[in-house]
């Protein structure tokens, strides 16, 4: 193990160029699909926020009595659907819209505006026939005079989701493909150039075991510096990107972490499958 | 030791490289392989140290089979096998005593070994005083000697040598063949593939003339004792 680390080593420090060179594929490869990431992840989150505004409002007519209204918030927020439910009194519905509003304050006068019930949906089920399913039953109770919960902009939201998740999938597995491949001919390279070391090494009487290991400390130690500049990279963008353009979320560390995971691991397989590959052949 | 019966090897392109070789070199030997190029000799030697499998027939290194051998077998058979050829294939940045104290790393000995060990070659080639040269820096004849010693670090069985003097001129070809010859003396078998001839004339080593993948010729096949 302590040769093999040698080793390794040593063919940083032999061919120098040649293992910037990989690092520096690696980082960008990765760097890609950071980017990627972070433009999916923070269009997810703005989608979130647009999505938690998703509610169903049901209009209480006029003298209603406060218990029916109560025993009815109580019922509905036993729906499975159901995240939470307001009651918005005349008087707070007032208020908010004079708050909201302000323009128009001295239009609004008492009793212009009916007390409503306020249902969000539970995260996951705001899709455009669930939401429908929850108004109609809003609808079935005697005292709700009306029912909205913008039928059209939650179907456009629906949509705009799936096409940013389908989107998002398919880019992604790409620049992730993308980044395997061209790791994978930096990883070929190396081993190429050491090709007459491995053929003096089997020659000895080296195993393909101890022949491989040093190939793989080296794969595993570019792919972690990769996805460590890849990091550093991203990071350098967000940072301007928020100086100059737009504001955006940094991965969490989890996600970080995950990250330069997945350049070490990539730089394994990678001289994994190169090494393999080569050994069957020779 | 190194016994080949009916082997033949076939080459998918280029035709057949041996056909039906048999013979049999024995422990602590010496034989030259002889004949032009292209006659089999360096594929005799790759079926030796199985870097080929033979197409039929079957080859035995110190009892170990061609048609039972494992891949993983390979390597440990291979310790027991020394292997040197014309362009030495030494690690250009390694120096001499790296080179050799290589071939012991890499098959797991144990550091304090290696350092005595590299020593003892490096002396028995005659090369102690440039241990820490590296391979540009030598002749071509201490190059091989290097590579010679790099082969006998291990104490192996035999010597496997593929034109170990191509690539020398006449003095360092010298040098090289007596240091075949002492190794051979210490007890190694050496089965040296040349077309040197002028060197096979002037002992009397056993040897085995190729031509076109066959053996035409045994100068021990008259000896009962080398056969069998």
């Amino acid at each position: 193990m302590k040769l093999a680390f040698r080793e390794a080593i040593r063919a940083f420090n032999r061919a120098p160029m040649l293992s910037m060179l990989s690092v520096t594929t690696i980082a960008f490869s990765l760097f890609a699909f950071g980017l990627f990431g972070l433009v999916a992840l923070n269009l997810r989150n703005a989608l979130q926020q647009v999505e938690d505004r998703v509610e169903v409002r049901g209009f209480i007519s006029a003298g209603t009595s406060p218990e029916a209204v109560s025993a009815a918030v109580d019922d509905v927020a036993l729906f499975p659907e159901v995240g939470s439910v307001k009651l918005v009194t005349e008087a707070q519905a007032l208020e908010r819209a004079r708050r909201e509003l302000r323009e128009f304050t001295d239009v609004f006068e008492e009793g212009l505006l009916p007390a409503s019930i306020e249902v969000r949906m539970k995260p996951g089920l705001r899709d455009p026939e669930t939401v429908r399913t929850v108004a109609k039953r809003l609808e079935n109770y005697d005292f709700i005079d009306d029912v909205r919960f913008g039928e059209e902009w939650v179907e456009n939201l629906h949509r705009l989701r799936n096409i940013a998740t389908g989107a998002g999938l398919a880019l992604g597995v790409t620049f992730a493909l993308v980044a395997i491949i061209i790791i994978g001919s930096t990883i070929r390279m190396a081993v190429l150039a050491r090709s007459r070391e491995i053929a003096i090494m089997r020659l000895v009487g080296a195993t393909d075991g101890f022949i491989r290991l040093p190939f793989l400390i080296e794969g595993a130690i570019k792919g972690t510096l990769g996805g460590l500049l890849a990091l550093v990279l991203t990071w350098i963008a967000v940072v301007v990107s928020g100086r100059w353009v737009l504001q955006v979320q940094f991965f969490e560390t989890s996600l970080m972490f995950a990250g330069i995971l997945a350049g070490a691991g990539i730089g394994l397989l990678g001289s994994a499958l190169s090494v393999g590959r080569h050994l069957k052949k020779v | 030791m190194i016994r080949f019966t009916k082997v033949s090897k076939h080459y998918a392109r280029g035709g057949p490289a041996l056909e039906e070789v048999s013979f049999n070199l024995r422990r602590g030997e010496f034989a030259f392989l002889t004949g032009p190029s292209g006659a089999g000799k360096s594929t005799i030697l790759k079926l030796v140290y199985v870097a080929e499998r033979p197409s039929t027939g079957e080859v035995r290194v110190d009892g170990k089979s061609s048609v039972t051998l494992s891949r993983n077998d390979i390597p440990l058979l291979r310790r027991r096998l020394g292997v040197v050829f014309q362009d030495f294939r030494l690690l250009d940045d390694r120096t001499a005593e790296q080179n050799v104290a290589f071939a012991l790393e890499v098959t797991g000995t144990s550091e304090s070994h290696i350092g005595p060990k590299v020593a003892r070659a490096l002396t028995q080639v005659g090369l102690a005083s440039k241990a820490t040269a590296l391979p540009h820096e030598l002749s071509g004849g201490e190059q091989q000697r290097v590579a010679i010693a790099r082969a006998l670090v291990n104490d192996p069985l035999v010597l496997l040598a593929d034109e170990p003097t191509g690539n020398l001129d006449e003095r360092s070809t010298r040098g090289i063949f007596q240091l075949l010859r002492d190794i051979n003396a210490s007890g190694t078998a050496v089965l040296m593939a040349t077309h040197d001839l002028s060197l096979v004339r002037e002992t009397q080593f056993r040897t085995l003339e190729m031509n076109r993948g066959r053996m035409v010729f045994d100068s021990a096949a008259d000896d009962p004792g080398a056969q069998g």
